[in-house]
């Protein structure tokens, strides 16, 4: 059976559930891997395929992925079961997820970080649920040039569960606020997710091969009479389906007061950061006992507190820089080298306000809740709430460049004050060879920017808009006077649909796009 | 019925088969266990597998099924790579031994440090155990493959391994050997580059002087300037013993230049491995070089602008002016370390200054009495005024050295304050760590001196509010009184530590009896007079005590005090007390009476007899 298959299809598959192989371990939910022959049904029995991929591939006219190629849309819902630990429970979540509406999303399945590995094969997602989802890009195949650059599910596991701070009366939600990916050490793969207080590391293997013959058993499991046993046997490995496994590795917790929002991995391999509202910690990445504080914000007086840290990360190459964003609108550029404690900057970064649209929402739209270092490492990227900037590492006093992502929302600031959208913490990415530029924007639009000929184009992701295989349209608001066909008018944007997390591949011009519950795959048209 | 049965079960019916074998296929069994402790079991006993199995299906069954055993957990996979690097008579001697590679290279590349660096350890271990010929067809090309093994993990492996086969192979290839050492020096991860680093110095240990001079310094000075702080700062320890193995006239063109970049290094991590290695460093390129080179470098780093730097050297002035050449030591202490050391005692970080306390004494004995009057002491008295109690307890932890240069008393103006701030910390860390000192101080204070000073602190800690404090000034007691005596004690001790059994506080009533156990004890037979007559009243009475903690304690201490008294007083005396006690209200106290009676001292026939009846 082929990856791309119809829906029906996939159905059959999974549904049947004979191909599929479930087991478990301690503490890690083995899943078989979409590579095996069952194909991309082959995700555990407890769940149904119909809520796991769509593959409703389709093509359509076109649209840029950097502004002028085309890009083939495919949409991936991973809205995971309830995932649970335990065996005897599945078949009654079968039943659950049956009775469930694709479109109909609980809170928990909202994507809330997406996040491409540094060779672009695997894509993670992690939800409010707190599981993470591991998509692995499929293999190149002859027959099928086109199939190239699909995603399927890899592996799937509840990384955080909800937990409950019994001296501060605090529940600790299990939302994966972000997930990095190590660079690759050996043949499996490591990545570190957070929620808002703990931060762990996962190992992501593989396994063929399983050893078979037991002494005191026979082929059937039941027990030899041990008078029957005249020679030792040696357990011998047999190749068998393979085996996708998420094992924890490391739970870095117990350091930070606040809520993390960021985590980043220094180009050391050996350190990481995580960033709560006011402290940054720095961790050895096989050291989970003991953190170092390098940043803290904190005033004595916390009525003397007047902005937080709202996203902080490494150099690509410098393992010594870090920058941290803050919510005055600021970064500041910390050297490791100069001092233990980083709470002296050595560079910072602001734009004079320019007071002629100083504004009650000032303050609150200037807030940075992105920062991202380009690949070559000579640029900052920052988003707020109406515009990104790239700033020169060399220049503190105003970004090298400024792109609007949704001007026409600032007439309109009051009500997104009333509706909380305005606290929205979009993020930023770049393209592989930092000359485009990509953020999301509410009714499910996304914004990317070439930073070369300045073109922009507005993005839409949708199930509705868009077929499958379909070449994206470029979206417009129309902004007052008269709407002109395609376009869409400010009032009838929808806030509830907001894109708040993208991510692009390292490389090639694929990008991945969360809306709500919703993970989007778009790529560069294969011919 | 056999659905699930242990090996238990089994055992029993398997009277007739081969009853050595079963135990050999539990253990075998069990190594892929679903219980991890199960699993952790049979691998450690790995070598009973292998010696039931024989060398021959050890080494066609055993180890080709260990070496894809790499799913497990850590801890398992640690006990394998430790075991197997004691195989070699298990696979059949030294002439198989390399049959234990295929293993120890698959646990080489996985993830977990400690398991790789255990494999490492193994495979040098065996690696001695090959032939010269062996070592070449087989070990070597292991090397190889892990060094230039797509990922990281086993190309750091590899770094462990070169300087082991080195010296036993062909000039070929040697020859092969340092460059791929060259290689991985610089390898695309800072991974690689780390692990390279700190083997440079073990490598160049083994090579040949020329190769030294031509390779590691190159080497040496490439990682040493590295774009990455935590390459750059291995590269120090590297200079140790690079420095050691080059003749004192190159170490000018070849080490020192690098050195002395390292000491100036816009990383403060950098500067500090040069602050924490700085002795070995000054003992690696002698005392000519020290003069002129490390003591101005010496004189950065106690001025350095990061204190983790400044903690660093400050912990080594004194090992630093130790180890310099005798002839002007004095003079260059006074004129050049001295001066930053009056700095750093009142420098604005409390690590720096508690790092310093903990050495500064030490420089007494080196500078001599008058040097010591003149310009330490003036050093000694401000620390121990400082506002850090770390810095204090540092001080008066290490006055012997200072007794022994120019006597305690000089300290004792000063050093009394000191002592009853620390005495009345608010702190109960504080007062502990104080109080562990007490018997070091009286030793050094003597006698007279502590009655009139100190004696009031200790009896003052008995009757703290925290446990451990009072724990702690028993304790103290007990050593007191063995240095200064019984009688002393008598005299001292024993009346206000009885006083106290009248205490309101039954806390400090309890205390009273933990104190007269240890005094009994130091006292022993020889002084029972002080126990008879003044200590066992005060316990007898106690019993009458309407709390019961007390009571228990009462029976608790009378098993103490019974083996130093006469048959007379345990009879009249003691023995109707415990009676009473063990038909106490109280399940406790008739619980430790009971214990009491049973115990060692009271269990003579007539006694036990007379109880029944």
């Amino acid at each position: 059976m082929t990856k791309c298959s119809k829906d029906a299809l996939r159905c059959d598959n999974s549904c049947g559930g004979d191909n599929c192989v479930k087991q478990r371990t301690k503490c890690a939910l083995l899943i078989k891997s979409a590579a095996s022959t069952a194909g991309i049904g082959a995700v555990p029995a407890s769940r149904t395929v119909s809520c796991w991929m769509r593959p409703e591939v389709w093509t359509g006219p076109a649209s840029p992925p950097s502004p002028s190629s085309s890009l083939i849309c495919r949409y991936q819902d991973p809205e995971p079961a309830d995932l649970s630990m335990e065996e005897e429970s599945d078949t009654r979540k079968i039943n659950n997820s049956f009775l469930r509406d694709h479109n109909y999303a609980t809170e928990a399945d909202i994507i809330s970080t997406v996040e491409f590995n540094s060779s672009g094969e695997l894509l993670a997602t992690g939800d409010k649920g707190g599981r993470v989802v591991v998509f692995q890009r499929e293999q190149e195949s002859k027959s099928q040039p086109q199939r190239r650059g699909e995603y399927n599910v890899y592996s799937t596991f509840q990384s955080h569960e909800p937990e409950f701070d019994y001296l501060k009366s605090l529940e600790i939600e299990e939302k994966i606020n972000k997930i990095k990916w190590l660079p690759q050490q050996n043949a499996a793969y490591f990545l570190l997710s957070t929620n808002d207080k703990t931060v762990k590391l996962w190992k992501i293997s593989e396994r063929d091969k399983r050893p078979e013959g037991y002494n005191l058993k026979d082929e059937d499991g039941r027990i030899k009479d041990p008078s029957t046993i005249t020679s030792l046997r040696v357990p011998v490995l047999q190749p068998m389906d393979l085996m996708v496994e998420a094992t924890a590795r490391r739970v870095f917790s117990n350091a930070h007061t606040y809520h993390i929002n960021s985590i980043s991995v220094n180009s050391d391999l050996q350190t990481f950061i995580s960033t709560d509202d006011l402290r940054v910690n720095l961790w050895n990445l096989e050291i989970t006992d003991r953190s170092f504080n390098i940043v803290d914000i904190k005033p004595a007086n916390m009525e003397e507190l007047t902005e937080v840290i709202t996203s902080a990360e490494f150099h690509p190459q410098q393992c010594h820089t870090f920058a941290y964003s803050s919510s005055k609108g600021s970064i500041r550029l910390c050297d490791m080298r100069q001092a233990a404690l980083c709470d002296k900057h050595c560079k910072y970064f602001e734009e004079p306000e320019d007071p002629s649209t100083r504004s009650f929402f000032s303050e609150i739209i200037s807030s940075i809740s992105d920062v991202k270092f380009s690949h070559n490492g000579r640029y900052l990227m920052t988003r707020d709430y109406l515009t990104v900037k790239v700033w020169d590492l060399q220049m503190e006093n105003k970004p090298l460049e400024t792109y609007q992502v949704h001007d026409y929302l600032r007439g309109k600031l009051c009500s997104l004050y009333e509706n909380d959208c305005i606290f929205d913490k979009f993020e930023c990415v770049w393209n592989g060879s930092d000359s485009v530029i990509m953020t999301g924007s509410y009714n499910n639009f996304f914004r990317m920017f070439d930073r070369n000929t300045k073109r922009d184009v507005t993005l839409e992701a949708s199930r509705e808009n868009s077929k499958p295989r379909a070449i994206l349209k470029p979206r417009k608001v129309c902004v007052g006077g008269k709407r002109r066909k395609d376009e869409i008018s400010v009032d009838s944007l929808d806030f509830s649909k907001k894109i708040l997390h993208t991510t692009w591949h390292p490389h090639e011009n694929i990008i991945a796009v969360a809306a709500t519950n919703n993970l989007y795959i778009f790529q560069d048209k294969v011919n | 019925a056999a659905e699930e049965g242990g090996p238990c079960q089994s055992k029993m019916a398997g009277a007739d088969g081969d009853d050595s074998l079963y135990p050999i296929a539990v253990l075998i069994d069990e190594l892929r266990n679903e219980d991890v402790q199960l699993r952790l079991n049979s691998i450690k006993k790995l070598s009973t597998i292998a010696l039931a199995l024989g060398v021959e299906r050890t080494r066609t069954e055993l180890l080709p099924f260990l070496t894809d055993t790499i799913y497990d957990e850590d801890e398992v996979l640690l006990a394998l790579a430790e075991q197997l690097g004691n195989f070699t008579m298990l696979v059949g001697g030294p002439e198989y031994v390399h049959c234990l590679l295929p293993p120890l290279e698959s646990l080489a590349t996985v993830e977990e440090t400690v398991v790789r660096d255990k494999a490492v350890e193994s495979l040098r271990k065996i690696s001695q155990e090959h032939s010269p010929v062996d070592l070449e067809v087989h070990f070597e090309p292991l090397v190889k493959r892990l060094a230039s093994g797509d990922w990281f993990t086993s190309r750091t492996s590899a770094c462990g391994l070169f300087s082991v086969c080195y010296p036993r192979v062909s000039s070929t290839v040697k020859a092969e050997i340092r460059q791929h050492f060259r290689t991985l020096c610089s390898d695309d991860t800072p991974m690689v580059r780390r692990a390279a680093a700190s083997k440079l110095g073990e490598f160049a240990k083994v090579l040949e002087l020329d190769y030294v001079k031509s390779d590691i310094i190159s080497l040496f000075t490439a990682l040493a300037s590295d774009e990455q702080d935590s390459v750059r700062l291995l590269a120090v320890e590297a200079c140790v013993s690079i420095a050691t193995l080059l003749p004192q006239e190159d170490l000018e063109t070849l080490v020192m230049p690098t050195l002395r970049q390292a000491a100036e290094d816009k990383s403060w991590r950098v500067r500090y491995m040069v602050a924490d290695k700085f002795s070995e460093l000054q003992k690696a390129v002698g005392p000519e070089i020290t003069k002129n080179d490390l003591v101005p470098a010496f004189q950065n780093l106690l001025k350095d602008c990061e204190a983790e730097v400044r903690a660093a050297a400050a912990n080594k002035v004194k090992e630093f002016c130790e180890n310099l050449p005798e002839d002007n030591r004095e003079q260059i202490i006074m004129t050049h370390i001295l001066p930053c050391v009056k700095e750093l005692v009142s420098d604005t970080n409390q690590h720096v200054k508690s790092a310093l306390a903990s050495v500064i004494m030490g420089l007494s004995t080196i500078l001599g009495k008058d040097n010591t009057i003149e310009h330490l002491l003036p050093l000694f008295l401000a620390q121990l005024k400082d506002e850090c109690p770390e810095v204090r307890l540092n001080i008066i932890s290490n006055l012997d050295c200072v007794n022994e240069v120019i006597g305690i008393r000089q300290l004792s103006q000063s050093l009394l304050p000191a002592i009853v701030e620390l005495a009345e910390d608010a702190k109960w860390r504080v007062r502990l760590a104080i109080i562990e000192y007490m018997p070091l101080l009286a030793g050094q204070l003597g006698v007279e001196f502590f009655d009139e000073k100190l004696n009031t602190l200790c009896m003052a800690w008995l009757i703290d509010h925290v446990y451990a404090i009072r724990e702690a000034a028993t304790c103290n007691l007990m050593k007191l009184v063995e240095k200064f005596g019984a009688e002393w004690a008598q005299n001292t001790i024993v009346p206000k530590v009885l006083g106290m059994a009248n205490d309101p506080n039954y806390l400090h009533r309890m205390t009273t009896l933990f104190c007269i156990n240890v005094i009994v004890h130091c006292c022993g037979y020889p002084y029972r007079e002080i126990t008879t007559k003044q200590m066992l009243p005060v316990v007898l009475k106690m019993s009458n005590d309407q709390v019961a903690n007390v009571r228990f304690n009462v029976a608790k201490s009378l098993q103490k005090i019974g083996p130093v008294l006469d048959s007379n007083a345990l009879q009249t005396e003691v023995k109707p007390v415990l009676e009473k006690l063990a038909s106490d209200t109280d399940m406790d106290v008739k619980y430790f009476a009971q214990e009491a009676i049973s115990g060692e001292c009271l269990s003579s026939s007539t006694i036990v007899d007379k109880l029944n009846t």
